[in-house]
């Protein structure tokens, strides 16, 4: 029966490969089926035996933490992508008293954890904020003696740093044709930047921003360690609360893995929208 | 010079390496990253090569679950897995030794956050060795078939002298993660650098100074390493057209 089953395998794998040139390959083979039924009761063990009881009353708190973690990766890929757009023209083109510092910002905050740089903002600056009376009594006093901001800024700066070095391959990769071409219609150098020059390294760059907000995604929990309640923590404080050890852990892999999932899902869409006849 | 700038800031003393000053402690973190970082990568480059051979020769079971490990891997943050492997790599170890008639045991720190990096690491490098087999010239691999090679020997002799060039530069940048990714085994309590520093920094409330002394190691280990590998690059480019070792 094992020998049939193999032979029926192979089979498969033939007739797949033969098809592959004029059919996409099917996605429900034998084998994929029972990988599908194993799954499945996998999760309906892990539904049964384990312990969700404490679902429905933290639920209201899950929900607040999800949408912090969102907000968060929203907020800091934004206008980490913004700060990474100079960063990359400085590198790609500047002049060597820009490119020269916009390497060494790309350098050290590529070359160092974000654990720790988020700990030298919080920490560090935030210990040393408070000596100083002018800061103590102005407008921003209230956000700096909260922890939030220093989150928000520690992965704008990492976005950036990462996304930075990625715009400079960007721009050196914008064909010189393009460039040559409107600079010869007669062109403002700024307007070649706006119309020709930046389009076409953001066209560049998209394939792997969608990787590098992902990347974002997985750098966000590190915020539950400055006080910050986003999804991570909630999830923690379920485990201090419950002594429950694995469950919420696993919802919180469940959480990332669908955010994942979506982001993945949201820039495929996004590439195929952009029109690309570059060849 | 050096004692002017002690003057200047008065903390900077506290990094010395003698016991009033902290410098002994970050050392010995610095060991323990560095230690587990060496360990969690060689993990990896065997999990991330049996991986893709795996992928690219195996067959359709095999390759469908290395495809889960690789996507769910890369798709959970580093933090989470280290928790859950973490406490499940302890327990399973601790029930399998209850159930054999030992005693429990406690596991040290440096086996399980080298054995939880490593797996993170080898879904990373089965991608990047995948996709730098994927890049050898075909007519090497049939060149090798039509000589009668056995399947072994021809990834030994043939498939990885001809990838290693194409997956340096991203097995480099997976090095550098497995470093930086060890700031997070601070999280579980293990003493490397990063969880030294924050002690040496809440003892003495000297954040800053220690924080930027942790940076700087850390970015010392970047720098050595990328020349490092710069060297290993050119070293496994040498004898083909253009890699500019000759020119």
């Amino acid at each position: 029966m094992g020998a049939a089953r193999a032979a029926r395998q192979r089979g498969r794998v033939m007739t797949d490969a033969s098809l592959t040139d004029s059919a996409p390959p099917k996605f429900w083979l034998t084998h994929r089926i029972i990988m599908a039924v194993v799954a499945a009761l996998i999760v309906a063990l892990c539904a049964f035996t384990l312990r969700w009881d404490w679902l429905p009353k933290y639920l209201p708190l899950i929900g607040e933490g999800i949408w912090r973690t969102l907000w968060l990766l929203a907020v800091t890929t934004f206008f980490g992508f913004f700060l990474a757009i100079p960063l990359g023209l400085a590198q790609a083109a500047g002049p060597w008293y820009l490119a020269a510092p916009a390497r060494a910002f790309c350098t050290i905050i590529r070359g160092t954890p974000l654990l720790l740089q988020l700990w030298l903002l919080y920490y560090g600056l935030g210990s040393l904020f408070p000596q100083f009376p002018a800061i103590r009594q102005s407008e921003l006093w209230p956000y700096l003696r909260q922890a939030w901001p220093y989150a928000v800024f520690a992965l704008t700066i990492s976005f950036a740093g990462y996304e930075g070095e990625v715009m400079r391959g960007a721009f050196k990769g914008v064909p010189g044709g393009q460039l040559e071409a409107a600079r010869a219609m007669g062109m403002p150098r700024l307007t070649i930047l706006r119309r020709i020059w930046l389009p076409l390294a953001i066209q560049r760059a998209l394939p792997t921003l969608g990787g590098e907000t992902v990347l974002q995604l997985k750098a966000t929990p590190l915020v539950a360690t400055i006080t910050v309640v986003d999804i991570y923590a909630v999830a923690s404080r379920v485990r201090q609360d419950t002594f429950i050890v694995y469950e919420p852990l696993l919802l919180l892999a469940v959480v990332y893995m669908v955010i994942t999932g979506l982001i993945v899902l949201a820039f495929r869409w996004f590439e195929n929208r952009v029109p690309s006849r570059v060849a | 010079m050096l004692e002017t700038l002690v003057d200047a800031f008065p903390t900077l003393a506290l990094l010395a390496y003698e016991p009033p000053g902290w410098g002994a402690n970050l050392l010995r973190g610095l060991v323990n990253s560095i230690q587990i970082a060496l360990g969690a990568y060689a993990v990896g480059l065997i999990i991330g090569t049996a991986g893709a051979f795996g992928k690219l020769n195996g067959g359709p079971v095999t390759r469908d679950l290395l495809a889960i490990y690789t996507t769910v891997v890369r798709a959970v943050p580093e933090l989470v897995l280290i928790l859950i492997l973490y406490f499940a790599v302890t327990d399973l170890v601790n029930q399998g030794m209850v159930a054999m008639g030992y005693a429990r045991v406690q596991i040290s720190g440096v086996a399980a956050g080298i054995a939880v990096l490593g797996v993170v690491q080898g879904a990373y490098s089965t991608e990047v060795i995948r996709g730098a087999i994927l890049a050898v010239p075909a007519g090497q691999l049939e060149a090798a078939r039509a000589m009668g090679m056995p399947p072994l020997k021809t990834a030994w002799r043939i498939t990885l002298p001809l990838m290693l060039s194409n997956a340096i530069p991203g097995l480099a940048n997976l090095w550098l993660i497995a470093t930086k990714d060890t700031a997070l085994l601070a999280i579980v309590g293990f003493a490397e650098l990063t969880l030294q520093t924050r002690q040496a920094a809440s003892s003495t409330k000297a954040f800053l100074t220690f924080f930027l002394a942790a940076g700087v190691l850390y970015l010392l280990i970047t720098l050595v390493s990328g020349v490092i590998f710069g060297r290993i690059e050119k070293w496994a480019r040498r004898g083909q057209r253009g890699s500019g070792a000759g020119s």
